[in-house]
């Protein structure tokens, strides 16, 4: 029961890092772009918030985690965003290749995090690795007297409150695609955005908020990750981008709703992390279980594409750019 | 007409005089280079021209730095190379990275379980089979899922990265040496058995001959047969395509067979040639700068050569900064990151043209 519950909590956390990823890459994907650079905007989102905490703790005579957690909570999303908006400025505007744009910006968003968060310390002339224990533990807090209540407390009320948020903001983003208007609106501009051009509706306009807002969204995950996953430092070991790989892969999972990749996250979580609850296995069997969650995406998405079930497909137009004069 | 005609029209163009797309391209790789610079003076403080200077030197700057500039160079062709049938079919090959690995792992294999039972020449001979198999391996599953039910494969390729990124942390844990070290260190590291020899005394040589082997002949591959050509019906329209009798499905998985196979062989290359080891770093990334660099050359293997020079250039360079002023050298990412968002962006400006709303055309138009 400890060992099942430890392992549920663990899965919680894991998933709510992919599951910002995979919410924003939703509602960039149903604006018809395929952003491949999901690991390079959580990399922003966590270098900019890591990096804002940084400073006010530093500046700060008597930090206050609130005032950190705000400020990094801000700085995280605005730098996401910009992210978002150089990949919708290159594709939208100047219609480069989804693809190759995506990926560029992978690489540029993990070199430039793991530049300043490997040296931002050593130029501010201190030692040793970033930390910002005061904004960390903001994140990180949780109501005392619920957490204490047995494996109840332990399941639903020991996280910090971005789990909860990450919820949140899955139900919202699931509500807004399938019941609003301009939820409407911008699915029909990712699956054909040359009808949706003719019904008057403002396509590029549509797209770019679309890239930025989910771009916003998917960096979130990355300061999830900086301040509650690894407590406020940094590491450059790479985590970042297979966590962000593994948001792009929960979208297909999800097969593109929101509301599903909520469990579906943690049960990317559960897959990732099975490996410490079963004893026995050697150290080469682990990395082989560490496969599952692609090994399962790879199965939905040969499942989707044969069962050819209208409300699992990706949307139409997906990975194309849209030329008005091409119609 | 109305008279809301836009502040900016955006018309393509016919098609730009060659050497007037190149310029664009140069002004575009200037402009980055100075937002590079700026960026680096930003955090360094120095002179940028003495900065691009150290980059020389990290990149140039004594004959093993060229040699292992030239190696490196080799390696991101060799796989952008491979890229380049796959992505003139339209066929969005984003599993360079682990085409790469499962190279490497099968040339690793052959090393380790056969280095003392075989000569080299016939290592090298049975790993750079093998590590084509495994390779194309790699690239015939997804293809043939999207042959057969149109499974979308830019994601089907980039899960299968992780697959084989797994996999081989998997065989480097069970081939590990010293144990516990959680590497597989260098392998026949005394015999020196299966690895690469060195030609006319050169050390990386015999890498930077079978690359450029590989090249020309993908070169005359995709532009002088029959298959280079269905290769490029297909891309240009697959019913096309089928109206004309080509099989869409058997070129799909031909292509990327050899596609894959090829990235395979840049995984021999790596492995066998270069760092004698294996790890997720035999891949390290390149698997996917090397879609950029084969996007950006439109295909073209000369081109290629020197996009890949440049990036590898950057790379070394970047190193070579970051030593300087003890920061780490993913800096190198960052002026990659920048040079190719110039670089993408200006291809608009060869593609379409922009005129700006002028009175002059409102009257003639009435």
């Amino acid at each position: 029961m400890t060992q099942l519950i430890s392992l549920l909590t663990s899965a919680i956390i894991f998933g709510t890092v992919i599951l910002y990823g995979a919410v924003g890459e939703i509602i960039t994907e149903k604006s018809g772009n395929l952003n491949l650079g999901v690991p390079g905007i959580m990399y922003l989102g966590g270098i900019a918030g890591l990096a804002t905490a940084f400073f006010y703790e530093m500046h700060a005579a008597e930090p206050v985690g609130a005032i950190g957690l705000a400020l990094s909570f801000v700085a995280a999303f605005l730098a996401s965003a910009l992210g978002g908006l150089i990949y919708a400025f290159l594709t939208i505007s100047l219609r480069a290749n989804q693809n190759v744009t995506g990926l560029t910006l992978t690489i540029f968003g993990a070199g430039l995090a793991n530049l300043f968060g490997g040296s931002l310390n050593a130029m501010a002339g201190g030692v040793g690795q970033i930390s910002v224990a005061v904004t960390s533990r903001a994140y990180r807090a949780y109501i005392p007297a619920l957490s204490g209540l047995g494996w109840v407390g332990q399941l639903f009320f020991s996280f910090g409150f971005m789990a909860y948020l990450a919820i949140a903001v899955a139900l919202l983003a699931s509500w807004f695609l399938n019941r609003s208007r301009v939820g409407l609106n911008l699915r029909a501009v990712g699956e054909d955005p040359a009808t949706a051009d003719a019904a008057g509706i403002n396509v590029t306009l549509y797209k770019y908020l679309a890239t930025c807002v989910g771009a916003g969204i998917s960096g979130m995950g990355g300061i999830y990750y900086v301040m509650d996953y690894i407590k406020g430092t940094w590491s450059t070991d790479g985590t970042i981008e297979a966590l962000g790989w593994l948001a792009v892969a929960l979208v297909i999972f999800a097969t593109w709703k929101p509301a599903r990749a909520i469990w579906s996250a943690y049960l990317f979580g559960v897959l990732y992390w099975a490996y410490n609850y079963i004893s026995g296995l050697s150290r080469a069997t682990i990395e082989l279980f560490k496969m599952l969650p692609y090994v399962v995406t790879i199965a939905v998405l040969i499942a989707v594409s044969l069962r050819r079930s209208k409300e699992a497909q990706p949307p139409k137009s997906l990975g194309l750019s849209y030329f008005r004069e091409e119609r | 007409m109305n008279n809301h005609e836009p502040l900016i029209h955006i018309a393509k163009r016919e098609g730009m005089i060659w050497w007037q797309a190149w310029l664009v391209r140069l002004v575009s790789l200037v402009l980055a280079l100075l937002v590079s610079a700026l960026f680096i003076y930003g955090i360094t403080k120095m002179n940028p021209v003495k900065v691009y200077g150290a980059m020389w030197q990290g990149a140039f700057g004594s004959s093993r730095r060229t040699w292992i500039t030239m190696r490196d160079t080799a390696m991101l062709l060799c796989i952008g190379v491979g890229l380049a049938p796959a992505f003139s079919m339209r066929f969005w090959n984003i599993g360079a990275e682990g085409q790469i690995l499962m190279g490497g792992c099968a040339t690793a294999a052959v090393l380790i379980y056969g280095g003392s039972a075989m000569p080299t020449w016939l290592l090298l001979l049975v790993s750079l089979a093998v590590s084509l198999l495994a390779g194309a391996l790699w690239g015939i599953v997804p293809a043939i899922f999207k042959a057969r039910w149109n499974t979308n494969e830019t994601l089907f390729t980039l899960m299968m990265n992780y697959i084989a990124i797994q996999l081989t942390c998997f065989l480097v844990a069970k081939w590990e040496n010293p144990p516990g070290s959680n590497s597989v260190g260098i392998i026949n590291q005394q015999t020196k058995v299966g690895w690469f020899p060195e030609l006319f005394g050169k050390p990386y040589m015999m890498n930077v001959l079978i690359v450029l082997a590989v090249a020309v002949l993908m070169y005359l591959y995709l532009r002088y047969t029959k298959h280079g050509y269905e290769i490029s019906v297909v891309g240009e329209s697959e019913n096309t395509a089928r109206y004309a009798g080509i099989s869409v499905k058997r070129v799909l998985i031909r292509t990327m067979a050899i596609s894959g196979a090829v990235c395979g062989l840049s995984g021999f290359v790596a492995v066998a040639g270069a760092s004698h080891t294996i790890s997720t770093s035999t891949a390290g990334g390149r698997g996917f700068t090397a879609i950029i660099v084969a996007w950006m050359a439109k295909f073209n293997t000369f081109v290629m050569i020197l996009i890949a020079l440049l990036l590898v250039f950057l790379e070394k360079g970047a190193i070579q900064i970051a030593s300087q002023f003890h920061l780490n050298d993913y800096a190198s990412n960052v002026i990659m990151g920048i040079i190719l968002f110039f670089l993408l962006g200006s291809e608009f400006f060869i593609r379409y043209s922009i005129r700006f709303r002028s009175h002059k055309k409102e009257v003639a138009q009435v």
